[in-house]
């Protein structure tokens, strides 16, 4: 971890009311601005003084970017909803419950008052090599120091890695993608609307980025479909402690079944990649398979080819494979052979 | 702003990691800068080319009516060569410049190409072409020296005519050797440190110093190759230029064009 440094350098704070104010300040100051959500993952790298922005846009006083509402069937959240309100929103509970336990198992109850749905999407890697400030790939240097024989890469990538080898640490994420919920970005020439699985990049697109925002963009919603409402869902996270902890492994799906057999399938993991990975070639064998011992061996065996760990994160490796097999038959089935 | 960035290693050295990336910007502007620069010369100072001999007409008659300048395998490796050149440039600069791609297996695949054709070039220079022919020599120098003399209005020698290839392809090709033996040299060490099917990944060949050392030889040599092939290809679409452009694709000069420009006794014919 970073020694945090207290004294955050001089930076001038913005705190527009409303999303076009952002927006003309975004525009204005371009990549010297920061914006800021609940001030979670940005307080550490401007108090570590490793971002240096010389431009803060605080979010938080901008009430049309809060709170839930129906959209279409589905629903819209304000990009500045804390994770603690998609939790309780009754809609999320009964429709998406997968969100609502993804939401519920990031951080702690405190993060989860202050951390936004937003934030929580676009947070950075805890890659912390990265965030000591060491000048790797993806703070614009030529080396990736978790990447060597003797780093320490317990919690970093098995699939994925060009180059930079850190890993999405999002909870939501997943839960998002397997909703096939669409991000609403706009920044001053408009508005566009990416899939959540898209919202994601790699390092292979963008070293120095975990999501296709750019400078002055803001996400200002997160819209989930009605399309899954009400599916099966699963969502597993697996960390070191049961509290305040990122994950090592996540996993979120929604399933229709029709009597035993599964009918459709939307399945995304986080933790094994710089991005969180849509399980589309799982989801395609399993589509019209019965959902039994069998198809979820299969799909868990299909889950981890290409996987390639590093030195101490050959863990991952099997902890996908189980993870693939107890979303879809659940805990009981899977076995860690 | 500099030419380099420096970072702190992780033992406290600072070591160089890479070059800054607005150069690609003044690598763009000296290539612009080139082109007026050239086009303001030829139009309101440059002299008309003269040279000291030419071949009798009785002579020229005897010639075929297009001479062989670039053999097939010649020409296929300058199109390769093109082809993976660009693609390396544009797969290395874009996204520096905005453009969001997934450029680096087009990069390393261009690079492998591109490294692959240079040692056939080397081959076929070496045993089957006359690879004399494209260097400068002594003859070329004291011409130059006599080119530059008559531009200034000084008294001078006329120059004698070329051997197979002008002064001018001579001093880029050169120019394109040293860069390009910079880039290929120092991106196959590279290509070590990334995940291809090609190597076992070893980032750890080298220390950080050198390593730094080798990505800011390898932009440098980026950058400098910009503005190279952009004049390059000014040149080669220049209309007084056309003639021999044109050999590139049909392998052959206009018998006119060789009895005026290139001395027969200095173009020592090569086998195919
Ligand atoms: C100790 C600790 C433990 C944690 N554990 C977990 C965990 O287990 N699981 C998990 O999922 N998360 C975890 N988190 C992350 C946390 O839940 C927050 O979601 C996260 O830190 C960012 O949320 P925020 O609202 O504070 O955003 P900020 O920190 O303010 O912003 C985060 C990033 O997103 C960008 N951003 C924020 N909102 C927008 C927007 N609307 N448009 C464009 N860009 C935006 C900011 O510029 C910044 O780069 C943890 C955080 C801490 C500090």
């Amino acid at each position: 971890m970073a020694v945090i440094r207290d004294v955050m350098p001089a930076f001038e704070l913005f705190q527009p009311a409303t999303i076009d104010d952002a927006l003309n300040l975004l525009d204005k100051h371009g990549s010297e601005a920061w914006v800021m959500a609940g001030g979670l993952d940005s307080f550490d790298w401007l108090k570590d003084r490793i971002k240096r922005p010389s431009v803060v846009v605080d979010l938080s006083q901008i009430k049309e970017l809060t709170g839930v509402k129906e959209w279409n069937g589905g629903i819209e959240i304000g990009a500045m909803t804390t994770l603690t309100d998609v939790v309780r929103n009754p809609i999320v509970k009964e429709k998406f419950s997968i969100l609502a336990t993804g939401a519920e198992s990031a951080a702690s109850p405190q993060i989860r008052n202050q951390g936004t749905i937003g934030g929580n999407v676009s947070q950075d890697t805890r890659c912390w090599y990265y965030r000591s400030g060491w000048k790797c790939y993806r703070a614009g240097g030529n080396t990736c120091f978790a990447d060597t024989p003797t780093a320490i890469n317990r919690e970093h990538a098995i699939m994925g890695a060009s180059r930079c080898v850190a890993v999405n640490p999002s909870d939501s994420a997943p839960a998002l993608i397997a909703l096939d919920a669409k991000m609403v970005i706009r920044n001053k020439s408009g508005e566009r609307v990416v899939d959540a699985e898209n919202y994601f990049i790699g390092p292979a697109l963008d070293i120095r980025r975990m999501t296709v925002l750019l400078p002055g963009d803001l996400l200002v919603a997160i819209r989930i479909p009605s399309t899954w409402a009400g599916a099966k869902f699963y969502f597993e996270k697996v960390r070191d402690r049961p509290v305040w902890d990122f994950p090592l492994v996540n996993i979120a799906a929604a399933m229709k079944v029709n009597g035993d057999n599964i009918e459709s399938i939307r399945m995304a993991v986080n933790g094994v990649a710089a991005h969180p990975v849509r399980l589309t070639a799982v989801e395609a064998s399993l589509v019209g398979k019965p959902r039994n011992a069998a198809s979820a061996d299969a799909a868990g065996q299909l889950a981890i080819q290409g996987a390639e760990p590093l030195r101490h994160n050959g863990y991952k490796v099997p902890l996908l494979r189980n993870l693939v097999k107890r979303a879809i038959r659940g805990v009981e089935e899977a076995k860690w052979a | 702003m500099g030419i380099i960035e420096f970072a702190k290693s992780p033992w406290g050295q600072d070591v160089p990691i890479h070059i800054f990336f607005y150069l690609i910007y003044v690598a763009v502007i000296a290539g612009l800068t080139f082109f007026i620069g050239h086009v303001i010369w030829l139009r309101y100072f440059a002299k008309k080319e003269e040279f000291a001999d030419s071949t009798p007409p009785g002579e020229v008659a005897k010639l075929p009516a297009e001479i062989k300048r670039h053999s097939l395998p010649a020409r296929l490796f300058h199109w390769v060569q093109a082809g993976a050149m660009l693609t390396l440039l544009f797969s290395a600069f874009l996204p520096k410049v905005g453009v969001r791609f997934e450029w680096l297996q087009w990069h390393w695949i261009a690079g492998v190409v591109l490294t692959v054709s240079i040692v056939f070039h080397i081959i076929h220079a070496s045993f089957f072409m006359n690879f004399w022919s494209i260097w400068p020599d002594k003859i070329d120098i004291e011409d130059a020296g006599r080119r530059w003399k008559r531009s200034q209005g000084e008294k001078a020698p006329a120059p004698r005519r070329f051997g197979k290839y002008p002064m001018e392809n001579k001093m880029y090709h050169l120019a394109i050797v040293l860069a390009g033996l910079s880039v290929t040299l120092t991106g196959f060490f590279m290509l070590f440190r990334i995940r291809t099917p090609l190597f076992t990944r070893n980032s750890y060949m080298f220390g950080d110093m050198t390593n730094g050392l080798m990505y800011t030889l390898h932009g440098l040599a980026g950058v400098g190759l910009i503005a190279l092939i952009m004049i390059h290809v000014y040149f080669a679409l220049r209309p007084e230029k056309l003639k021999i452009s044109r050999s590139m694709v049909y392998g052959t000069i206009k018998r006119e064009h060789y009895a005026e420009h290139h001395d027969p006794k200095r173009w020592v014919a090569e086998a195919e």
